[in-house]
């Protein structure tokens, strides 16, 4: 059978879309985290906006809802001096069954240059990248439960902020592994970065042992997942578990795999904690730790809209 | 590697240094501000050779080029740090070498998005000719004549400054 | 018309005969086998020189869309697609629109095929009203009409009392049942479970989807003595389970498609929804096991599982995108390939495809079973000639089939087939011929 080529990368290996953390080379991934870097310091001037993406329309096209993620991509594509249309599309067009590509198609009419994308489908954006025109490129905002990358790459950057050498880390992943696209990036992006200890940790319905074909070791005990960690990132408990007979309540998952100040402590001292939000309060994390020393949480906010910068000014600027 | 032309980088510096000098007793209260990579360790010796309290600042034209959708983001960029209010501050930008002008440009749009200067006066060691904007500096350490293919540019060995001139980019 | 096709390279999968020699044909019936009769006037004479001459092939599972998918494939475009592939019988499912549940429509299809004739046509009739699962077809009034066993197609019987009942009415008659050892909800996801299924963030479909399901037919089977056709049997603890059951004796006949034959869930690649399939393609180990299975005749028969998919339906995400591939132009090409890599010389290879399909219709074909799948003096002269040598790449163009859609397509995997059909004939009328070669 024949190989196929990346399609996130042009025949030069440099990045026009990004669709996902897996198969992107080291280098563009440091590439990318030492743009952000420029961008923060943009994002921190009295004039924040720069002309790199002036003239360009980027339409925020998003299946799925989120305020939060497509506020950011806003923000991020507006300081580029980009011109930026949200389209709401669970209530629009596809809800009267136009299909995918025909939507694509009529977007691409009104000359799209950049599609940033959330769907319910694993997939998906691959999809849109292979039938878009070639001038167009596409980011991928999340995509059913295969992969969520700017998030993956602003929590590398929260990491590398605070801790410098990805070789020396314990990362602990906890919470609803199996149906997490933020969990599947940020286990690409350790492994890559060179992270030596990767653990899942969760109930078996949420972390199931083949996960470890991964590159992650499964531990279904919290205490075991979490000591020495110097990072823990806290995954958000969709109620969708519950109902789908995966766990019997929140209340009995907070008390064997929420985080609270106790079980940090197993943790290193200097250990930081991280979540991609939005939180449920008192179901996966308690609220001393989501407001404590130890948590990162809001300048991961901070650094998101850089590291969304940093992804579309580069791949705005390398031809497909 | 062409030799057609010898330039002394050392020696252009002292003449650059001499100018700015010049430039700087009509400007009192004036700011160095070095153009990233080259001309900002011109502005660093500056600083110290002109006995000029404080750092010289830094900036770069990356975010404001006007070549971005020909050649995307610059991999080695450096970043803009100016330890000063641009705001009402009169300013000397330093460069090694100026050509089409499309650097200064950019680097005045960097510039205007901390504030609004009272003044920008322009110095540079070599000027090569080759204006496609209306920009011209205050002074030049040394005015040549290149082939349009050729690219010359400023290289450091430790401290010691010497040119590199180069057929292609 | 008396026909004499000479110098082939005639190979009987059934008898083990293997030989260069002629075929003489006349009024639809081989005549001769091997030497043409001295006083046989040939009124055309096929020139086979370098061509494997082996009865016409019988595929077990082919979708041809109508009635009711018309937008997908037609009666004429899929017959045209058998004939291309050498196929002269075929097998097709009920889950046309309106599902194959009233002798009407059985009677409608089988006349409609009739008057084409490129293959012969054998529907199975719906196990269940509208195939959903509740109450019973006239299984007898469908077999009248033409039926050669009953099946659900890919719809679940999810309430095992009526399973049950399903069999044990056939059984009163003989009838064969043709099931789908899928369990419904274990079966809901869309690639098999594993390390690409967790990467790429599908829902998964273990293995044990398929050993539950088989763990309740076999106990269905043995409490009610029916006779079951497994279709489309997919991972190696399956096919454990199929062997120990043949073993013990059980009425069971069981397929593979072409797809499950080759392919595993690594060549899905980046989503590409072309192997979007059903069953899902599995591990190197399960694809193991099913060509060993295959080749040891615990699994009976290769189907080409030909499903013509409209291409606005596999443009979609990979979950939404319809399972199905086009198949029945390469069922010779691919199993020439899985034999030769077996290490089975011809005969055996085809015999997956020709009087094994047979032997596992056996009477519900009536008179034909003596002589369908194999080349005897006296049986019907459907005939397939074809080039072992000839290579070539799928591409849209080279199908008759309005599905294009095909994980061997030369675009996307640079596959080229070798072995291609040169003439088909059913009852003696040539059915599909790529350039005449007339003596």
């Amino acid at each position: 059978m024949l190989s196929r080529r990346n399609p996130q990368l042009n025949r030069h290996g440099e990045l026009i879309h990004l669709l996902s953390i897996e198969g992107l080379p080291r280098a563009v991934i440091s590439q990318i985290l030492d743009t952000a870097g420029t961008f923060l310091s943009v994002n921190e001037r009295d004039v924040k906006k720069v002309p790199l993406l002036r003239g360009k329309s980027v339409f925020n096209l998003f299946f799925e809802n989120s305020t939060r993620t497509r506020t950011t991509f806003e923000i991020a594509a507006k300081r580029l001096s980009a011109d930026v249309i949200n389209l709401d599309i669970a209530r629009s067009s596809t809800a009267k069954g136009e299909s995918l590509l025909d939507t694509i198609a009529n977007l691409s009419a009104m000359h799209a240059d950049m599609f940033v994308v959330r769907h319910g489908e694993s997939g998906a954006p691959y999809l849109i990248a292979e039938h878009c025109a070639p001038h167009v490129h596409v980011v991928n905002a999340g995509d059913g439960r295969h992969a969520h990358p700017t998030q993956g790459l602003l929590d590398m950057y929260t990491i590398r902020h605070f801790k410098s050498d990805f070789t020396q880390l314990t990362v602990a992943i906890v919470g609803d592994i199996v149906h997490s696209r933020v969990a599947r990036s940020d286990i690409h992006a350790l492994t890559t970065l060179g992270v030596p200890e990767i653990r899942a940790v969760g109930p078996k319905t949420l972390v199931p042992n083949d996960l470890s074909a991964m590159g992650v070791r499964v531990c279904h005990d919290m205490v075991e997942g979490i000591r020495d960690a110097d990072v823990v990132i806290m995954l958000r408990l969709q109620n969708e578990r519950m109902s789908g007979a995966m766990l019997p309540s929140a209340g009995e998952y907070f008390k064997r795999f929420g985080l609270t100040a106790d079980k940090l402590a197993l943790a290193k001292p200097d250990a930081i904690v991280m979540h991609p939000g939005p939180i449920n309060r008192g179901v996966e994390i308690d609220s001393s730790v989501a407001d404590g020393r130890a948590s990162v949480i809001l300048p991961q906010v901070t650094f998101g809209i850089a590291v969304r910068m940093a992804v579309m000014s580069t791949i705005a600027g390398n031809e497909a | 590697m062409t030799t057609d032309l010898t330039l002394d980088a050392e020696a252009l510096y002292a003449a650059l240094r001499d100018g700015v000098r010049r430039l700087l007793a009509d400007q009192h209260d004036a700011v160095l501000v070095g153009i990233w990579s080259g001309g900002a360790w011109l502005a660093e010796r500056l600083q110290a050779d002109l006995g000029l309290a404080g750092e010289a600042g830094v900036i770069t034209s990356t975010l404001h080029r006007d070549d971005f959708a020909e050649r995307g983001l610059a991999a080695d960029r450096g970043s803009t740090k100016l330890p000063f209010a641009v705001d009402g501050q009169r300013i000397v930008l330093i460069d090694d070498v100026l050509n089409t002008g499309r650097t200064i440009r950019a680097v005045l749009n960097e510039l205007y998005d901390f504030g609004r200067p009272a003044s920008v006066t322009l110095a540079v060691l070599v000027d090569r000719g080759g204006r496609e904007l209306p920009i011209e500096p205050a002074f030049a350490a040394a005015r040549v004549t290149l082939a349009p293919g050729q690219r010359l540019a400023l290289a450091r060995d430790g401290q010691r400054l010497r040119f590199e001139l180069r057929d292609g980019p | 018309m008396k026909l004499l096709i000479r110098s082939g390279r005639l190979v009987d999968p059934a008898s083990g005969l293997e030989r260069v020699g002629d075929l003489a044909i006349a009024g639809g019936r081989i005549v001769a086998v091997g030497t043409a009769p001295s006083e046989f006037e040939a009124e055309r004479t096929i020139d086979a020189s370098g061509l494997v001459v082996v009865p016409g092939l019988v595929d077990l599972a082919a979708r041809l869309r109508e009635p009711g998918h018309e937008h997908e494939g037609m009666l004429e475009s899929e017959l045209a697609a058998a004939a291309a592939g050498g196929v002269t019988s075929l097998v097709c499912p009920p889950d046309t629109d309106p599902p194959l549940d009233e002798p009407g429509l059985v009677e409608m299809l089988k006349f409609r095929a009739r008057k084409l004739s490129r293959c012969r046509v054998f529907p199975l009739g719906a196990l269940t009203r509208g195939l959903a699962g509740e109450s019973l077809t006239e299984m007898a009034e469908l077999t009248e009409s033409g039926c050669v066993g009953f099946s659900q197609a890919d719809a679940p019987v999810r309430n095992t009392q009526t399973l049950m009942r399903a069999l044990q009415y056939a059984a009163t008659f003989g009838y064969t049942v043709w099931l789908r050892p899928q369990d419904p909800w274990l079966g809901s996801g869309v690639a098999a479970s594993g390390a690409v299924a967790t990467r790429l963030g599908l829902s998964g479909v273990p293995a044990a989807a398929e050993t539950v399901a088989l763990f309740t037919i076999f106990e269905l089977m043995r409490s009610t003595g029916a006779r079951v056709h497994l279709e489309r049997m997919s991972s190696a603890a399956g096919v454990e389970l199929l062997r120990r059951a043949k073993g013990e004796g059980l009425p069971v006949t069981a397929d593979v498609s072409i797809n499950s034959l080759h392919l595993t869930d690594v060549d899905i690649g980046y989503f590409d929804s072309t192997f979007r399939l059903s069953p899902p393609l599995r591990q190197q180990r399960d694809r193991d096991a099913l060509r060993q299975a295959l080749a040891d005749g615990t699994i009976d028969a290769l189907v080409s599982d030909h499903t013509p998919v409209a291409a606005d339906e596999k443009t979609l995400p990979f979950a939404e995108a319809t399972p199905g591939a086009t198949g029945l132009e390469l069922l010779l090409g691919l199993a020439l390939v899985w034999g030769e890599a077996q290490g089975l010389g011809l005969p055996a290879t085809l015999a997956r495809i020709t009087s094994e399909p047979a032997r596992v219709l056996g009477s519900a074909i009536g008179t034909l079973a003596a002589s369908a799948g194999r080349l005897v003096e006296g049986g019907v002269a459907d005939l397939c000639l074809f080039d072992p040598a000839a290579r070539w790449q799928v591409t849209p163009d080279a199908l008759a089939s309005q599905g294009k859609h095909t994980p061997f397509g030369f675009a996307s995997s640079g596959f080229e087939l070798v072995g291609r059909v040169r003439t088909t004939l059913v009852a003696g009328l040539v059915a599909f011929e790529r350039g005449r070669i007339d003596a």
